[in-house]
C-alpha cells in the first residue's frame, strides 16, 4: 500500500457530559492530555466553576426521577451500562493503556474489571435496603421500620492516582453513588480524563437519564472546591483529593463542606497506593444514604 | 355508614345494569408466537436433550381445546439417576466459580428471558390454560426479575447476613452451597416456579435437577434451550419430565442434598416423611386457604377488586389465593352486591384472547376436584352463586363461583379448592376475624382491608400467615420472601431469606 493511500484517522473531540448532553466547556478552553511518556493524546475541555455549577443544577434536576425509579429498574439500567461498556472494550483498553502507561493486556484486564464492577453494583440496587434496613423490635405496640434513602446530589472527586484509577477507579466511586439512587457530579482524574469522558458516551446510550451522572474534566483545584462549597450538593466523595496543602486538599474541601453539613467520604491515607482491582466492600454504597425510620401504632 | 338498599335475592344473576354494555371484539394472540413445539420431548440432561431409558410417554394437552400439544418422557429411576449424576459432576466446577462469574450466567439468562418473553408467554398460556394477559404481564416479567435479582446475590453472599466471611474478600465457596438440589414444581405457574427454584439455587452455587409438572412441561423444556443460549456449563441445570413417580424418584435419590417442593400439602407431607432421617435440606411451599378480611371502613371498590384478584387470578390455581372472604357483618350486603356485579363482568374463555380474565382449568382431573368440592359446598348447605356466562364447548372450564352462608366446618371453608371458588364468611369484631382466619391447618397468606393503619398492623401481628397483604392482594416481588406457616410448608422463597434454603449456613 502506498503512503498516499494511507487513511487518516478521525480524531474525537472530547467533551464534558452534563445533563445528558455533551457541551464544550463554557470557558471555550481546553488543556493538553498526554500519555505516560508525554506524547500528546488529545485536548480535553477545561471545565470551570461555572461548568461545575451547571452540572450541579442538572444533577439536582435529575434527583426526583432517578431516586423515584424502582430499585429493580435502576439495576436494569446499571446492567445496561455494563453491556454497553463490553461492546466498547477495545476502545477503553486503548484509552486506559495510554492514560496509565500500561500494556494492552493489563489495560484490557482493567476494563474487564470495570465492566464486572458495574455488574456488581447493578446487583446491589435492590439489595441495599435488605442489608441496611431493619425491622426494629421496639418495646411497645408499634411497627417500626428503618429504610435507607438516597442522600441526593453527590460531588465526587474521582481517583487521580492508583492502579486502574482512570476507568476502574472512576467506576468504583461512581457506580455505588448512583446505584442507591443518588445523582453525581464527577471531577475526573485531571491527568487522565479521556476514559472518563468516553464513559459519558456509554452512559448516554445506556438508559441512564440525563443529569444522573455529570462528568467534568479540568483543574481539580477549580472543580473540587466548587463542589465542596456548593449549597445544593448533599455529599462529597473526596477519594481523589490530595492530602497536601492547597484549595483541593482533602482537609480544606472537608472544611468547606462543613458549611452545609455535607456527608463526606474521606480519601485513603495513601491514595497513590490504592489498587482499584481490590474487591470493594459496602462502605461506598452505604456512605451516601440517609436512614428513615417509620413508626406506626398497632391496635384494633 | 350509609348503606345501599340491596337486593336480598342472591339467587338471581347479575343485575341487568351491570351487564357489559359493549361487546368486546376478540383480540387473539397468535399461537405461532409460541415457536415450534416438537411432537415429542426427552429430558434435558448434562446440557443435551436425551431420550428416556424407558418407553413410557405422557401427553400434554392444551386445556382450552383438549388438543394434544406434545408427548414427553415419563422419567424413570434410571433417567433420574443420570440427571443427578450430571448435576453432581457439574457441581465441583460450578460451585468453585467466582460468584461474579456465576452472576453473569444468571444475568444472561434473565436477559434472554426478557428477549424471548413473548414466545414464552404464549407457550405458557397454551400449555397451562391461563390468560395471555397474565403470562405476558405477570408471569414472564416476574420470571426475568427473579433471575435478575438472584444474579446480583451470587457475588454478594458474604453480605447476606449468614455470619460467614470469606478469607480472600471474594465471594467464593463460603457460605457454602448445599450440593445437588432436587426441585419439583407445580403446574399453576410453571415458569415462575422454575425461576423461584433455579435462580437462588444457581446463585448460591448449587446444581439442579428439576421436574416440571406433568401437565405443563413445555416451558421448562424451552428454558433448557435458554440455558444453552446462555452458555451455562453442562449439567448445572437438568430437567427430567414425568409424573409423581418421577418426582418421588428424584426426591428420594440418595445423592441429592436438597429437596425443594412446591405443590399440595399431601405430597409435601409425603416428601417430609421420605427424607426423614436423611441429611437432605428441605423447603416446602404447600397449600393455603387464605382469608381475605374486609372491615366496614374498607374502601369497598378497591376491596372488591382485591377479592376478585385474590380468588379469580389464574383461575384460582394459586396456593395463596384469597379463597375465604371474611367480611364484617355490617357491610356484608354492600360488599356482596358489588362483588357479584364485578364478577358478572369477568370474561371467561380463550386464554390467548387478550381480553380474557379467566382461562381454562389446567386439567380434567383438577376440574373434577373443583366440581366435587363445589358440590360438597351445596350439599353441606352453603348457597351457590355464579354469573351467567357461556363456556366454550371444548376444554376444561369452571365459572367463577361464590358460596354464601358458609360455616367454618364446611369442606369449602377448610380444604383447598385450587379453583375459582370463593367461600364467604362473616365476622363482627377484629378478634373474631383473627380467630376465623387462623382456623385452618394452613398459614400461607392473608389479606386485610381497612382504612385504619393501626388495625392493619394489629391484624398482621396476629394472623398466622407467611404473607399478609394490606389493602392489596396477590403481590409478588423477587425481593420479598414468600412461604407459609403451619401446614403450608416451611422455608422461604424470594428475598434475602430465599438464599438460606440453598446454603449450608
Amino acid at each position: 500500500m502506498s503512503e498516499l493511500s494511507t487513511r487518516l484517522d478521525v480524531f474525537k473531540t472530547y467533551k464534558l457530559f452534563v445533563g445528558g448532553k455533551f457541551p464544550r466547556s463554557e470557558s471555550g478552553r481546553v488543556y493538553e492530555v498526554t500519555d505516560a511518556k508525554g506524547q500528546w493524546l488529545a485536548n480535553a475541555p477545561l471545565g470551570t466553576r461555572k461548568d461545575t455549577r451547571d452540572a450541579v443544577l442538572a444533577a439536582r434536576a435529575a434527583v426526583k426521577g432517578w431516586s423515584g425509579t424502582t430499585a429493580y429498574n435502576r439495576g436494569q439500567v446499571l446492567y445496561r451500562v455494563a453491556e454497553m461498556l463490553q461492546g466498547r472494550r477495545e476502545q477503553f483498553a486503548a484509552e486506559v493503556a495510554a492514560a496509565e502507561g500500561l500494556g494492552g493486556k493489563k489495560a484490557a484486564a482493567l476494563v474487564d474489571q470495570a465492566i464486572d464492577r458495574w455488574v456488581w453494583y447493578a446487583g446491589w440496587t435492590d439489595k441495599v435496603a435488605q442489608i441496611a434496613g431493619a425491622a426494629n423490635p421496639v418495646a411497645g405496640p408499634f411497627f417500626n421500620l428503618s429504610v435507607p434513602e438516597p442522600t441526593g446530589v453527590v460531588g465526587i472527586v474521582a481517583p487521580q492516582t492508583g492502579y486502574g484509577h482512570s476507568l476502574l477507579g472512576l467506576v468504583s466511586v461512581l457506580a455505588p453513588v448512583i446505584a442507591t439512587g443518588n445523582t453525581a457530579v464527577v471531577a475526573v482524574a485531571a491527568g487522565a480524563p479521556l476514559p472518563a469522558l468516553s464513559l459519558g458516551e456509554v452512559l448516554a446510550t445506556s438508559d441512564v437519564p440525563g443529569g444522573v451522572v455529570n462528568i467534568l474534566s479540568g483543574r481539580t483545584a477549580d472543580l473540587a472546591p466548587t463542589l465542596a462549597s456548593h449549597q445544593d450538593v448533599n455529599a462529597l466523595d473526596l477519594t481523589g483529593a490530595i492530602a497536601a496543602e492547597g484549595p483541593d486538599s482533602a482537609a480544606s474541601l472537608e472544611a468547606a463542606a462543613a458549611d452545609t453539613l455535607k456527608r463526606v467520604l474521606r480519601p485513603a491515607l495513601d491514595p497513590a497506593a490504592q489498587d482499584w482491582t481490590n474487591a470493594p466492600g459496602t462502605e461506598r454504597l452505604l456512605s451516601f444514604l440517609e436512614t428513615k425510620t417509620v413508626w406506626h401504632p398497632m391496635g384494633q | 355508614m350509609a348503606k345501599k338498599n340491596v337486593d336480598k335475592d342472591v339467587e338471581q344473576d347479575a343485575p341487568a345494569a351491570a351487564r357489559p354494555v359493549f361487546e368486546y371484539a376478540p383480540a387473539p394472540e397468535s399461537p405461532a408466537a409460541a415457536g415450534d413445539i416438537a411432537t415429542s420431548y426427552g429430558h434435558f440432561i448434562n446440557g443435551e436433550f436425551a431420550d428416556s431409558s424407558g418407553s413410557e410417554a405422557l401427553k400434554t394437552v392444551n386445556p382450552a381445546t383438549e388438543q394434544v400439544l406434545a408427548e414427553f418422557a415419563q422419567g424413570t429411576e434410571e433417567d433420574v439417576d443420570r440427571a443427578v449424576a450430571a448435576a453432581r459432576k457439574a457441581f465441583a466446577d460450578w460451585s468453585a466459580l467466582p460468584g461474579s462469574e456465576r452472576a453473569k450466567y444468571l444475568f444472561r439468562i434473565a436477559r434472554i428471558i426478557q428477549e424471548r418473553s413473548r414466545e414464552l408467554a404464549v407457550l405458557e398460556s397454551i400449555d397451562n390454560g391461563k390468560p395471555i394477559k397474565e403470562t405476558r404481564d405477570f408471569d414472564l416479567p416476574m420470571v426475568a426479575a427473579h433471575f435478575f435479582y438472584y444474579a446480583g446475590w451470587a457475588d454478594k453472599l458474604e453480605f447476606a447476613g449468614f455470619g460467614r466471611r470469606t478469607t480472600d474478600g471474594h465471594s467464593g465457596p463460603n457460605p457454602r452451597p448445599v450440593g445437588v438440589a432436587a426441585q419439583v414444581i407445580p403446574w399453576n405457574f410453571p415458569l415462575m416456579m422454575l425461576a423461584w427454584k433455579i435462580a437462588p439455587a444457581l446463585a448460591t452455587g448449587n446444581t439442579v435437577v428439576l421436574k416440571p409438572a406433568e401437565t405443563t412441561p413445555l416451558t421448562a423444556l424451552r428454558f433448557a434451550e435458554i440455558c444453552r443460549q446462555a452458555g451455562l456449563p453442562k449439567g448445572v441445570v437438568n430437567i427430567v419430565t414425568g409424573d409423581g413417580r418421577t418426582g418421588a424418584a428424584l426426591t428420594a435419590h440418595p445423592d441429592v442434598n436438597k429437596v425443594a417442593f412446591t405443590g399440595s400439602t399431601a405430597v409435601g407431607r409425603a416428601i417430609a416423611k421420605q427424607v426423614a432421617g436423611s441429611r437432605k435440606k428441605v423447603s416446602l411451599e404447600l397449600g393455603g386457604k387464605a382469608a381475605n378480611i374486609v372491615f366496614d371502613d374498607a374502601p369497598i371498590d378497591q376491596a372488591v377488586e382485591g377479592i376478585v384478584n385474590g380468588i379469580f387470578f389464574n383461575q384460582g390455581h394459586v396456593c395463596c389465593a384469597g379463597s375465604r372472604l371474611l367480611v364484617q357483618e355490617s357491610v356484608q350486603d354492600e360488599v356482596l352486591d358489588a362483588l357479584k356485579r364485578r364478577m358478572a363482568t369477568l370474561r371467561i374463555g380463550d386464554p390467548l384472547d387478550k381480553n380474557t380474565d379467566i382461562g381454562a382449568i389446567n386439567s380434567a382431573a383438577q376440574l373434577a376436584r373443583i366440581t366435587e368440592l363445589a358440590a360438597a359446598g351445596e350439599a353441606e348447605g352453603a348457597e351457590r352463586w355464579a354469573p351467567a356466562c357461556e363456556l366454550p364447548t371444548a376444554g376444561y372450564w369452571f365459572r367463577p363461583t361464590l358460596f354464601t352462608g358458609v360455616s367454618q366446618a364446611h369442606r369449602i371453608a377448610q380444604e383447598e379448592v385450587f379453583g375459582p371458588v370463593l367461600s364467604v364468611l362473616t365476622f363482627r369484631t377484629p378478634e373474631e376475624a383473627v380467630a376465623k382466619a387462623n382456623n385452618t391447618p394452613f398459614g400461607l397468606s392473608a389479606g386485610v382491608w381497612t382504612e385504619k393503619g393501626s388495625r392493619i398492623l394489629w391484624m398482621a401481628d396476629r394472623l398466622k400467615a407467611g404473607v399478609v397483604w394490606a389493602n392489596t392482594f396477590n403481590k409478588f416481588d423477587p425481593t420479598s420472601p414468600f412461604g407459609g406457616y403451619k401446614e403450608s410448608g416451611y422455608g422461604r422463597e424470594g428475598g434475602r431469606h430465599g438464599l438460606e434454603a440453598y446454603l449450608d449456613v
